[in-house]
């Protein structure tokens, strides 16, 4: 196999990343695509809560690195699907604990086992940054809507141009489409023509994102919310297929009324 | 808010995010701070001025964007020949 590594990250803290890792996850490999989730953020690791797999951990991204395990021993299969893995970060060593190297070497050994690589990349724009895009092929910038998570994005997507590698797409997450109705909170125009990136997901705001962790049970597991079918839909999108941008489309009372969506 | 907002005639949070983020991000995107920027202007004005003459209190210079990359456009109005002699 000759999978595609593909990152997310943000520059700011909060804004999604390990959300959209978890979920994205688990919409490709719905769709019968063998998936590796790897956590990026050594020392504040969180992807295995929000999948839900703390409990099964035995070796870490630092154990295949430093050589005390192989890498399938770290490959924890999420059962609920056929072919879903997490490698957990360690939560006892900090981001020096590897290199940029070290991981564009374990993504090459990754690729040959899958047909996606997720990389959940750490806050900020020091090392664990430079460590989680090291060795991908796609980089995807999530932001929120609001004024500091947009400047942040900005300048992770000028980090990776300076880099000289694929320009970034964008998920657009917690939007909340009432607000931008009443004028109170940045529209997708309005963030597309502030960061000038393609768009590959908009994620309308939804409590059962905090559900769906609070169980850790990834909600796209379960297609039914709006934010579940917004992840469907960008892993339709990474996959090749047009999917409209329909996310924000609420059903008139009519439609409603008719039970239709 | 937005109801009382109308009623004011003030500008919607939405837009002034927008404002406010294509200002800051033109400088964090160059490394240009505004003073930076003034100072880029005088010696233009000063370079400028030894080959022709310019009304140097008329010079305007900016960053502007198409995309994701940025110009540096000046505006430098020169003085008529015409109106140097006459003087």
């Amino acid at each position: 196999m000759t999978g595609t590594v593909l990152t997310v990250t943000s520059g700011k803290g909060g804004v999604g990343k390990t959300t959209a890792i978890a979920n994205i996850g688990v919409a490709l490999a719905a769709k019968g695509q063998k998936v590796i989730c790897v956590d990026g953020d050594i020392g504040l690791r969180n992807l295995d809560v929000v999948m839900g797999l703390e409990n099964r951990i035995v070796y870490d991204l630092v154990d295949v690195i430093e050589g005390r395990c192989r890498l399938r021993q770290a490959m924890i299969h999420d059962k609920r699907l056929p072919e879903l893995y997490l490698i957990p970060a360690a939560q006892t060593r900090d981001k020096t604990a590897i290199s940029p190297s070290d991981m564009a070497r374990l993504c090459n050994d990754l690729r040959t086992e899958c047909d996606w690589v997720l990389i959940d990349s750490p806050a900020g724009i020091e090392r664990g940054f430079h460590n989680a895009i090291a060795g991908a092929d796609k980089i995807i910038v999530i932001t929120n809507p609001e004024i500091s998570a947009v400047r942040d994005a900005d300048r992770v997507i000028g980090l990776v141009e300076a880099e000289e590698r694929e320009a970034p797409q964008l998920i657009i997450n917690r939007l909340n489409p009432a607000m931008v109705k009443r004028g109170d909170m940045l529209s997708v125009d309005d963030v597309l023509d502030l960061l000038a990136i393609k768009l590959i997901g908009l994620v309308p705001e939804d409590e059962n994102v905090i559900v769906a962790s609070n169980r850790g049970a990834p909600l796209t597991l379960d297609a039914k919310s709006k934010a579940g079918k917004a992840f469907h839909n960008i892993a339709r999108r990474l996959l090749g297929d047009e999917v409209p941008f329909d996310e924000l489309d609420t059903p008139g009372l009519l439609q409603r009324l008719l039970g239709r969506k | 808010m937005s109801f009382i907002d109308d009623l004011l005639g003030r500008k919607k949070s939405a837009s002034s995010a927008k404002e406010r983020l294509q200002f800051v991000l033109i400088h964090d995107r160059t490394d240009l701070t505004p003073a930076e920027l003034e100072r880029l202007k005088d010696d233009l004005i000063e370079a400028i001025s030894r080959h022709v003459e310019i009304d140097s209190a008329a010079v305007n210079i900016a960053v502007t964007q198409e995309g994701r990359s940025q110009r540096l456009v000046a505006d430098i109005p020169l003085r008529s020949a015409g109106r140097h002699h006459r003087r």
